[in-house]
């Protein structure tokens, strides 16, 4: 017993609070900013939304939620929201292509153009896209005589959409292009390929990772908007009535239950494909670190 | 193969980056483009590569005139000094790129091309790392898989553009003799760009010495060393002591320091002194004396520095053995075995 507690080693006096030494301080306060700043703007309303959904009966909920009405909106909100990212996601990249690569007159006006998207009342975009692309507006009518209509029509939103989404894939994928530096074009070259080859296997690859990013945020952005929509859409509903609004039309109505549970649907959707998107992200920015 | 360069101009704006340059390399050759940053070597590769496009002369493969073929139809391996390898490729694909790219039936079947790019890994002495990404490689090993990718394309000439100004000295150290190595091995033509002039000397069968725009010699390391023929690489290859003086009856003087100079016309001149030319001179042979400041030993050399006492700062190394004795601030008295005298 004796023998026992002698050969004991020395007791170490344990510190009360163990802590990683780290060589860039303030982990704990930025950590803690991001979380109280992410709970009180993000995390409680956005719970707040799923506790307002709870309070109707099950049936209800699934009635609120999966309604036809609701379920068409949806599918115009997603479906809309991808055709103008895969369009932007053509488009941006062309476009950040032609800033990077060349020097041209009016490029700085062309810069700044990019960005308006950023900057204008949403609303007073949808105002001037549904007087362009109504039936008797400057582009409107120019496609009416083959039978298309664009404002007050699914397409209409799409093309809303695409306004508001096309600064976000010009500007995540330009600074990566800029970086990309001119001695691995040469490189292909030299070996013996051609500029198509070039482009497709060593160029676009380079990009992908930043260009998935800049087509996740269109496609978010494009998802939740409202202001620009409501007016070139025509609101039809079973037809060209986005999400978002019909959660203002419930809102009108006081469904307030009704309101947050397309919003729980809605979030649920977007985390779901976000989350997929970040994951392909990594997977690409693993490759090519 | 052989390449023949003729009279070739190319200015970047209003600059002239290669002035009038022409060149012959015979089949096999290791040639060492040697000088200072901005001399246009760096240009005169990418022009034999077409990565560049001269705007007067000829570049002829085989008698061929390649001048404004495309880099692609020239068949080169370039080799970068960032390396710029394909960063979302493996190794085995970067160096399998060139052969990946060929069309129908140019390109070879894959159990070949999976071959070759193995036969390569063992060359470069990378074997097995073919999945890995270049990320995970060392800047020595990023090279060694570039000069890899570009042999792998079995090019007619390569090309490398200093090769090893990003690595650290051991790394470039063994490089340098492994690209020695695979050059013997696969017997191709090389051209590399370099400013280090212990590089070129040690790697290359001739080197070319550029100076603004213009060849100023093409020579055996030992002929651009020993018998430079003008005041610019006299001083930029090998160490020298510069001199300045004047010439009159075939001999120099510059300050109270008198050396012979043949053949050299009488009027302002400029002489260089190498350090190893430098002896210890016997009593009563000296032709000048200088204060020694500095002694250093190194290795079997002894270098001394010193001022004449008109003020000249002379370097010169000795053989260990006759330094011997000798304390810093001690007067040397010293003689030359050879100069370089220049009209300046």
């Amino acid at each position: 017993m004796t023998a026992k507690a002698l050969t004991t080693a020395p007791a170490v006096p344990r510190r009360p609070f163990v802590r990683r030494r780290s060589a860039i301080p303030g982990f704990a306060l930025s950590l803690g900013v991001t979380i109280a700043l992410l709970s009180i703007i993000v995390l409680i309303p956005m719970l707040s939304v799923g506790l307002k959904a709870t309070q109707q009966s099950f049936p209800d909920f699934l009635d609120a939620a999966f309604n036809a009405r609701a379920l068409a909106a949806y599918r115009l909100s997603f479906g809309a929201a991808f055709i103008a990212a895969v369009i932007n996601g053509v488009f941006g990249l062309v476009t950040a292509w032609a800033l990077v690569r060349y020097e041209f007159p009016g490029k700085g006006v062309i810069n700044a153009l990019i960005d308006l998207p950023f900057a204008l009342p949403t609303a007073v975009a949808g105002i001037a896209l549904a007087a362009l692309y109504a039936e008797n507006g400057w582009v409107g009518s120019l496609v009416a005589p083959l039978g298309w209509k664009i404002a007050f029509t699914p397409l209409g939103v799409v093309v809303a959409l695409t306004f508001i989404g096309l600064p976000f894939v010009v500007r995540t994928v330009e600074p990566v292009m800029r970086d990309l530096s001119a001695d691995v074009e040469e490189a292909a070259a030299s070996l013996g390929a051609n500029r198509l080859d070039t482009i497709i296997r060593v160029i676009l690859p380079a990009l992908a990772p930043a260009w998935l990013t800049g087509f996740a945020l269109a496609f978010a952005r494009g998802i939740g908007e409202y202001g620009s929509v409501i007016f070139i859409a025509g609101n039809m509903p079973y037809r060209s009535e986005i999400a978002p609004l019909l959660i203002i039309i419930e809102l009108e109505q006081y469904d307030y239950a009704g309101a947050a549970t397309i919003a729980v649907v809605m979030l649920a959707a977007s985390f779901l494909m976000l989350f997929v998107i970040n994951a392909m992200q990594a997977w690409a920015r693993k490759r090519s670190a | 193969m052989t390449i023949s360069i003729r009279s070739v101009e190319k200015t970047f704006g209003r600059y002239p980056a290669l002035n009038g340059v022409s060149l012959e390399i015979a089949d096999g050759e290791l040639l060492a483009l040697l000088g200072p940053s901005g001399s246009g070597k760096t240009t005169l590769l990418r022009a034999i590569a077409g990565l560049e496009f001269p705007e007067k002369g000829q570049i002829l493969f085989n008698d061929q005139d390649m001048t404004y073929a495309s880099a692609a139809a020239r068949q080169v391996g370039f080799v970068f000094q960032q390396y710029a390898l394909f960063r979302h490729m493996t190794l085995a694909k970067n160096i399998a790129f060139g052969l990946d790219v060929r069309k129908g039936a140019a390109k070879p079947p894959k159990a070949e091309i999976d071959k070759r790019v193995d036969d390569l890994l063992n060359l470069v002495e990378l074997p097995g790392l073919g999945k890995r990404y270049p990320a995970q490689l060392s800047g020595g090993q990023r090279q060694r898989v570039a000069l890899a990718r570009a042999l792998a394309v079995s090019p007619s000439v390569l090309l490398l553009d200093e090769p090893f100004g990003a690595l650290d000295a051991t790394v470039r150290k063994s490089l340098r003799k492994e690209l020695r190595r695979i050059h013997d091995a696969t017997g191709v033509t090389t051209i590399f760009v370099t400013h280090d002039q212990e590089e070129a000397l040690e790697l290359a069968d001739r080197v070319a010495i550029l100076n603004h725009g213009v060849i100023e010699q093409v020579g055996t390391p030992q002929e651009v060393h020993d018998s430079p023929v003008g005041a610019f690489v006299a001083g930029f290859v090998g160490e020298a002591n510069r001199l300045e003086g004047s010439v009159k009856a075939g001999h120099f003087q510059g300050g109270e320091i008198a050396l012979p100079a043949q053949g050299a016309a009488d009027g302002a001149a400029v002489a260089f002194v190498r350090p190893h030319d430098l002896i210890r001179a016997p009593a009563g042979e000296e032709s000048f004396f200088i204060t020694t400041d500095r002694i250093n030993v190194q290795g079997p050399v002894a270098r001394i520095e010193g001022k004449t006492p008109g003020g000249q700062r002379i370097e010169a190394a000795f053989e260990r053995n006759s330094a011997e004795g000798l304390r810093r601030g001690d007067k040397l008295g010293l003689t030359a075995q050879k100069a370089y005298v220049f009209s300046a």
